[in-house]
């Protein structure tokens, strides 16, 4: 288990001071203009040497991404937009950074933005989080008062201004050029890459959009070396992340921990363990709806990263981890989930488009039996129709779910519609 | 999934004095010829300015924008926080039904939405006050179920907690926010598992819950006037006000027409009614322009002089029951309560 002076979010649950002083108290924003003197090919290399893979799903090498943006300007401005639409079913972990450890933020934002030539950085919160907001342009006021940002920022010879717009309800804005369509004041509808944002992005400039959670670890990173956070973990899968546990457990929290802690340690350690006990866990998605669930018995052992899951069949997504228990009717969890992706279908892609609400109506109808067992495998098949046919991973996304559970729970499907048990859709 | 202005919309928007400086400043967050990118803040001001988003307000924010209509409108129809209709006059209640909060029991809060305020979302309670829809992951999975009132989030819920809360923000309290179980924010119910020792002591509450106590604005209309408005990001060199062009904008002199916590007052519907004095024509000297009254319009002026209302002074003077008279004749209840007409009246009367 991670010792607490290896954690970066030290106030992550907001029991201590949350203003600029407690923040500095705990470390943060120390020697900031030193870093950013060491230089933007310092700090590039280093951020490749500490092994950060980016924590809003993809898991895209973080200082790759940032050596992808123009070392020398065109004319145009380069801008860094931060993702913080959190919106993927069970995932609730920038929230607290936002909230209760703004500033860790606040500073990665501005070293971030230095490495990456940009002098403006955009950070787009999700419309729900209202006080999530105020609370942290709360932080950024409080740093432009002290000066770490505006002018000369932080006395590091850089000016940089930090901006914090909103969306308002939609899920697609977490896909990076939806995000950009939105922030450009349109509907969030995915663009076409090629060119990709670091080419031309926001206003059609050099753009990097990164995750909350990837630049708030930043400072802490380069304060600590990348050799650091490189040392926590396994290889390829370094450092500390952010998990998030919802569901049928029994003390379910936000907790920061290592990569590649075991399910049962994660669960046991922080969790207080399943409910009713690990013969009552009956499936778990690991990384947020997107990614297929696994069947309890083979979740126990494990390895909570990249690689760790891609061997379960999944992924670690966000690392946001529903666990279900044996009370769960798996089949309507799903269609839930197929629920929720055709209500955030943009509708710009016809596979997507039409065949989010198809797989929901087929799921609908498989929760109540209501189906002949060959249509499973036509459900099957226009999954794979949907999947890798459209221009953002939303109809991937729609597309998994379902896949994993026919993929898992085949028997039971085939059971409900035998004996056409009546499940009942309440939530409709 | 549907959406379409609604039918019945008022005739004018405009910001309050506050929110319009606010949303000026909002502006200024973007590089010179990009203000487009201000569009969803300064919807969802006006949403929160009006309760719901009004057509009226849409082309408000086109006219600020230089935007037109129809982008403004595409983006409002695009984005599901923009309520399209109207809302409980107290609050609107949106509960998460996504996965984690299904499994831990986001039906049955649902259920409760249905038996105290309204059979289907989106409607409104027999008394006005309320309504509720189930909305996707609002991203507090780990405090599930919960649901949004307002500006905040009610976490850790049991069905018959949030019937509790319904009841009191009925009665005119507004509940704590945040978990209702005892926990501080997203840590572990039983104790903390990490972190004990940067303990440094608690906060009464986690920052979202702190605001929300402090502000107190958790099912209020906003109207600017709540927070201080900071505008660091602004450069003085670059301080050239924006001139919006609102044509929308009333022109009237704007004398004490602050729509302030128009929640808080009764409808009048439960008033008896009485007729005030009506005229069958204007008084030789002609009929005043009652379109100067903020929140009238040449529809809503028609309206009045077809009841027989032509002068300020006949406005100036009525009391609830005239008031609930001249309501239950308008198409927009409680409106002139709320841009308290009288006192305009009396004010433009004296000129």
């Amino acid at each position: 288990m991670l010792k607490d002076e290896d954690r970066i979010f030290t106030n992550l649950y907001g029991m201590h001071d949350r203003t600029l002083a407690g923040a500095q108290a705990r470390g943060h924003w120390d020697g900031t203009a030193d870093i950013i003197k060491k230089g933007r090919d310092w700090i590039v290399n280093e951020m490749k040497a500490s092994g950060l893979r980016g924590r809003g799903g993809a898991g895209f090498p973080t200082g790759l991404k940032w050596s992808f943006m123009p070392k020398e300007s065109d004319g145009r401005p380069s801008y860094l937009v931060v993702n913080a639409d959190e919106s993927e079913p069970g995932t609730c972990k920038d929230r607290e950074i936002m909230r209760h450890d703004p500033h860790t933020l606040v500073e990665g934002c501005l070293i971030a933005s230095f490495a990456m030539n940009a002098n403006a950085c955009y950070i787009y919160i999700r419309g729900e989080y209202i006080r999530e907001k105020e609370a942290l342009q709360a932080a950024i006021d409080e740093a432009y008062a002290a000066g770490l940002v505006g002018k000369n920022a932080a006395k590091s010879g850089w000016d940089f201004d930090i901006y914090l717009t909103h969306g308002a309800g939609a899920y697609i804005c977490g896909e990076e050029t939806a995000l950009l369509e939105s922030l450009e004041g349109k509907k969030g509808m995915p663009r076409m890459k090629p060119p990709f944002p670091a080419g031309a992005g926001l206003y059609g400039c050099p753009t990097t959009v990164n995750n909350v959670e990837s630049i708030a670890v930043v400072p802490t990173i380069l304060r600590r070396g990348g050799g650091w956070f490189a040392g926590i973990g396994r290889a390829n899968n370094a450092g500390t992340k952010l998990f998030a546990i919802s569901g049928h457990v029994n003390n379910p929290c936000v907790v920061e921990e290592e990569m590649g802690i075991s399910f049962e340690e994660l669960i046991e350690k922080h969790c207080g363990g399943i409910k009713g006990g690990w013969d009552n866990l009956k499936a778990v998605i690991p990384g947020g709806s997107s990614v297929p669930n696994v069947r309890g018995e083979n979740m126990r052992d494990a390895i909570m990263d990249f690689d760790g899951l891609k061997e379960k069949g999944s992924s670690l997504g966000t690392a946001a981890v529903i666990v279900m228990d044996q009370s769960t009717d798996m089949i309507k969890a799903i269609w839930r989930l197929s629920k929720f992706y055709k209500h955030e279908s943009c509708g710009q892609c016809t596979p997507c488009r039409e065949g989010t609400g198809w797989m929901m109506r087929v799921m609908e109808r498989l929760v109540k039996g209501d189906a002949s067992v060959e249509e499973i495998d036509m459900l099957f098949d226009v999954t794979k129709q949907v999947e890798g046919h459209t221009i953002c991973a939303l109809g991937d996304a729609a597309a998994w779910p379902i896949q994993a559970l026919i993929r898992n729970f085949r028997d039971e499907i085939e059971d409900r519609i035998k004996h056409k048990r009546i499940a009942g859709i309440a939530a409709e | 999934m549907l959406r379409r202005l609604y039918h019945d919309q008022p005739e004018t928007f405009a910001f309050t004095p506050d929110n319009q400086k606010w949303a000026e400043a909002q502006m200024k967050k973007f590089p010179e010829g990009r203000q487009a990118s201000a569009v969803i803040p300064l919807l969802w001001r006006a949403q929160e300015q009006h309760g719901w988003l009004t057509r009226p307000a849409i082309e408000y924010v086109g006219q600020m924008l230089d935007l037109a209509y129809i982008r403004v409108l595409e983006v409002a129809s695009f984005y599901f926080m923009f309520q399209l209709q109207p809302v409980g006059s107290i609050a609107h209640i949106q509960v998460c039904g996504t996965l984690s909060c299904m499994i831990c029991g986001a039906e049955d809060l649902i259920g409760v939405c249905k038996d105290k305020i309204a059979e289907k979302a989106h409607e409104v309670s027999a008394d006005g006050k309320f309504s509720w829809e189930e909305v996707e992951c609002l991203g507090s999975c780990a405090n599930a179920p919960m649901a949004q009132i307002g500006k905040d989030y009610y976490e850790d819920l049991t069905a018959a907690r949030l019937s509790e809360i319904i009841d009191e923000l009925a009665a005119g309290q507004v509940p704590v926010p945040g978990p209702q179980n005892g926990r501080f924010a997203a840590e572990p119910l039983k104790g903390l598992t990490t972190l004990r020792g940067f303990d440094s002591g608690k906060t009464k509450y986690n920052a979202s819950v702190q605001a929300a106590v402090e502000i107190g604005d958790t099912v209020k209309r906003i109207d600017g006037t709540e927070v201080p408005l900071l505008t660091p990001w602004v450069k003085d060199a670059a301080a050239k006000p924006t001139k919006p062009k609102p044509a929308a904008k009333p022109k009237a002199a704007k004398p004490a027409a602050k729509p302030k916590a128009a929640a808080a007052k009764p409808s009048a519907a439960d008033v008896s009614e009485e007729q005030p004095l009506t005229l069958d024509a204007a008084r030789e000297t002609g009929a005043d322009d009652l379109k100067k009254i903020s929140g009238v319009g040449p529809k809503l002026e028609g309206v009045l002089n077809d009841l027989g209302f032509w002068h300020f002074d006949q406005i100036a003077d009525w009391t609830d029951a005239q008031v609930a008279w001249v309501d239950s004749r308008l198409k927009f209840k409680g409106r002139i309560i709320r841009d308290n007409w009288m006192a305009q009246a009396k004010e433009l009367a004296k000129k």
